[in-house]
């Protein structure tokens, strides 16, 4: 399906099950590097739980995912905690609702990103405690790299602004900023754009095209915004009720008739899918 | 986003006449059917008359009404916007130092420093400074697990009664001297600290608190029935003093004692003064561990983690490392101040142990304004100096405590001291390059 010959993560028939409420229903997908795959269906269709999933939230009920990781080899992502994802897989994800740490400044939020390689550095505090060189190499480094994605993302006049003042558009920037410090494989975004303005959304079709193709980032994406997720994907995965209805490139997943129909619904169901057309 | 108030209310004084001519315009729209034409009554018939004056007269009410309204708004938002800037500015200043701050940290230094030397005879002067230090000291303890890492601990005297116990166990079972006995019950309070710490690692705010304050009554229940370890009720008496690197303060004798060694004539208060200096000591390196800690990977973890747990987790920090190390840490910090308590009172009680002291502690982190370090200094100086001074007012002297902590937290219901220093920053970092 996908030009790569081995996905970088390779879903297979996740099952969440809350209860008697079936979440994600036998979902397999695969992921390729350097690509950016779309996840879209409507609301309550399973995508933030199919987040949670991958990245140790939840326990998924069945399934596997699997990811080859090109330094450590293929491992399962479905069997680490959500931290062990981040640290030694290096899938790392932003939240629908963002999840900063307000009170911190912008920067210290992507230090904090960079928490496992600095502790190291410190050798359990000590060497921080006493400001060993070693320990102060560790934190300039971990400075200069954070200062660079902020420049890059045009964040770098807020550096030392506390996260939680400054405007929604910006902390979204800063959350993926922050994610981007962990140095993933495979970024998963939750809603990016939702809450930005036209220009916003632009700017950030822009970052995500250039971390797929330049920093060879994967990103996986959950997104309403059909212009942001049509224009950057190169591949869409289409849920609904928990099941994949359709799988695609953007062009595909337009025409899919399955896909008008979960989304414009069908008869009588009309209303009461899409209530924003009423409005 | 200012910048485009900036340009909304500096309007020149032509779009405000256009402003006004718009308005003027609309007047007389509403105002030809409801002004300029009106009907009378003739000889039973109804006739359309004009008004044509009034109608004028009501369009030119609406232009000058309007030109001074705007003017009015377009004052007022400039003075709030004025105000803002200058309370923003306020607030880059408070960040960029806040000088007056670290003059008062190292004001109250130098106070500390010659309190004893200015009081020296004045015996009640150096307890009491001894008792705000003691609670200092805790204060900065528990702000780690409090204010930094955000878990909120009802229980911590239950890491001091651990100290106190550990000291007086070793020192008069084993003849354990204060000074070996001070690492030991250190390690010993912080594994206690890991065993509040790991049953309750998903808990937080309020069922954490439950949990915390139960451990502080078990600790206490333990001592009290533990007899043959803890002396039960009645305590563990005749805990040896600390001594000055091996030299008792004692009356002259036959073994050197600090007065004989350097020739001065003995007097009780040498004791007094020197377990102040002790406890300002270790309250000062207290102060610095923390300081220092607050700036590592470690510290900053604790307080991402007040911040947002799962943020963290997402971010591969280990939460549960995280978590045990803010318990143990303040655990072992309290666990210190336990052993000073100890060795000053020589003699220790479950009595002394009680959740009301866990309350003090805790009002002290919170009243001097959470991670505030500064602001504990302040708090417990307010806690332990408020019902000294009030012990005139008899029995309206809780009465008095209560109302004044009522007062701050009306006032200031951030803490004393709500303002958080960053623990890096980029101009800072790079202030060179620019």
């Amino acid at each position: 399906m996908s030009a790569a010959p081995q996905p970088l993560l390779s879903v297979e028939r996740l099952t969440m099950r809350f209860g008697g409420l079936m979440a994600i229903d036998d979902l397999s997908l695969d992921v390729a590097a350097r690509q950016i795959t779309g996840v879209i269906g409507p609301n309550g269709a399973g995508k933030t739980t199919f987040f949670n999933c991958l990245t140790g939230f939840y326990k998924p009920t069945l399934g596997s995912v699997r990811l080859n990781h090109p330094q450590r080899g293929p491992m399962r992502l479905e069997e680490l905690a959500s931290h062990q994802v981040a640290r030694t897989a290096r899938v790392v994800r932003t939240f629908q609702n963002i999840r900063l740490f307000p009170k911190m400044t912008v920067l210290e939020n992507l230090i904090v990103a960079q928490h496992n390689a600095l502790q190291h550095a410190s050798r359990f505090s000590l060497a921080g405690l006493f400001g060993l060189p070693g320990y102060r190499r560790a934190e300039t480094a971990a400075t200069e790299k954070a200062v660079g994605w902020l420049q890059r993302l045009n964040l770098i006049d807020k550096a030392d602004t506390a996260a939680g003042e400054l405007p929604y558009g910006m902390q979204r920037r800063i959350e993926i900023a922050r994610a981007l410090c962990v140095d993933p494989l495979l970024l998963c975004l939750d809603e990016p754009a939702a809450g930005l303005n036209p220009r916003e959304s632009a700017e950030l079709n822009e970052l995500l095209k250039h971390l797929a193709r330049d920093e060879g980032i994967a990103i996986l994406l959950i997104e309403h915004d059909m212009s942001v997720v049509m224009n950057v994907s190169d591949h869409i995965c289409v849920l609904n009720y928990g099941r994949k209805i359709a799988e695609g490139t953007p062009a595909a997943i337009q025409r899919d008739p399955n896909v008008i129909k979960a989304y414009l619904g069908e008869e009588d169901a009309d209303e009461e899918l899409h209530p924003e057309a009423v409005q | 986003m200012s910048a485009l108030v900036l340009a909304h209310h500096r309007i020149s004084p032509t779009e405000r006449l256009k402003d006004a001519a718009a308005v003027a315009f609309i007047a007389l729209l509403l105002g030809i059917p409801m002004i300029g034409l009106t009907t009378i009554d003739q000889g039973g018939a109804l006739r359309i008359a004009t008004r044509w004056p009034a109608l004028l007269a009501f369009i030119a009410a609406c232009f000058v009404g309007r030109l001074l309204l705007r003017y009015g708004f377009d004052q007022l938002r400039a003075r709030k916007l004025a105000r803002e800037q200058a309370a923003a500015a306020v607030r880059d200043r408070n960040l960029a130092a806040s000088p007056l701050l670290t003059w008062v940290g190292w004001g109250a230094l130098g106070v500390s420093l010659a309190l004893p030397i200015v009081f020296t005879d004045n015996r009640y002067v150096v307890d009491t400074a001894t008792t705000v230090l003691i609670y200092v000291m805790l204060g900065w303890g528990l702000n780690v697990v409090v204010g930094l890492a955000g878990l909120l601990d009802l229980g911590y005297v239950a890491f001091y009664a651990v100290g106190a116990y550990t000291y007086g166990v070793l020192a008069t079972q084993l003849g354990w001297t204060f000074w070996q006995a001070l690492p030991v019950a250190g390690a010993m309070a912080a594994s206690f600290g890991i065993i509040l710490g790991w049953p309750t690692l998903r808990l937080r705010g309020d069922y954490l608190a439950i949990v915390t304050l139960g451990f502080g009554e078990i600790i206490r229940v333990i001592l009290v029935n533990w007899t043959e370890l803890s002396g039960g009720p009645n305590g563990i008496t005749s805990i040896p003093r600390p001594s000055f690197f091996g030299l008792p303060f004692k009356p002259p004798g036959d073994d050197p004692t600090f007065a004989s060694f350097f020739g001065l004539e003995y007097s009780p208060s040498h004791r007094i003064v020197f377990l102040y200096y002790l406890i300002l000591a270790l309250a000062l390196l207290t102060n610095l561990f923390v300081s220092r800690m607050r700036k590592l990977p470690i510290g900053r973890a604790w307080e991402a983690m007040r911040e947002d747990e799962i943020a963290c987790k997402a971010m591969g920090i280990n939460a549960r490392n995280v978590k045990l190390s803010a318990f143990a840490i303040g655990a072992m910090l309290g666990g210190f101040a336990g052993v000073f308590f100890a060795a000053r009172q020589g003699f220790i009680s479950p009595e002394s142990f009680t959740f009301n002291e866990s309350a003090i502690i805790l009002a002290i982190v919170v009243l001097g304004g959470m991670g505030s370090q500064l602001g504990v200094v302040l708090a417990s100086l307010v806690l332990v100096l408020l019902p000294e001074l009030g012990r005139d007012f008899a029995e309206y002297r809780m009465l008095l405590f209560g109302t004044a902590m009522i007062l701050i937290m009306i006032w200031k219901p951030g803490g004393i001291l709500a303002h958080r220093e960053p623990t890096l920053r980029y101009l800072a970092t790079t202030g060179d390059k620019r």
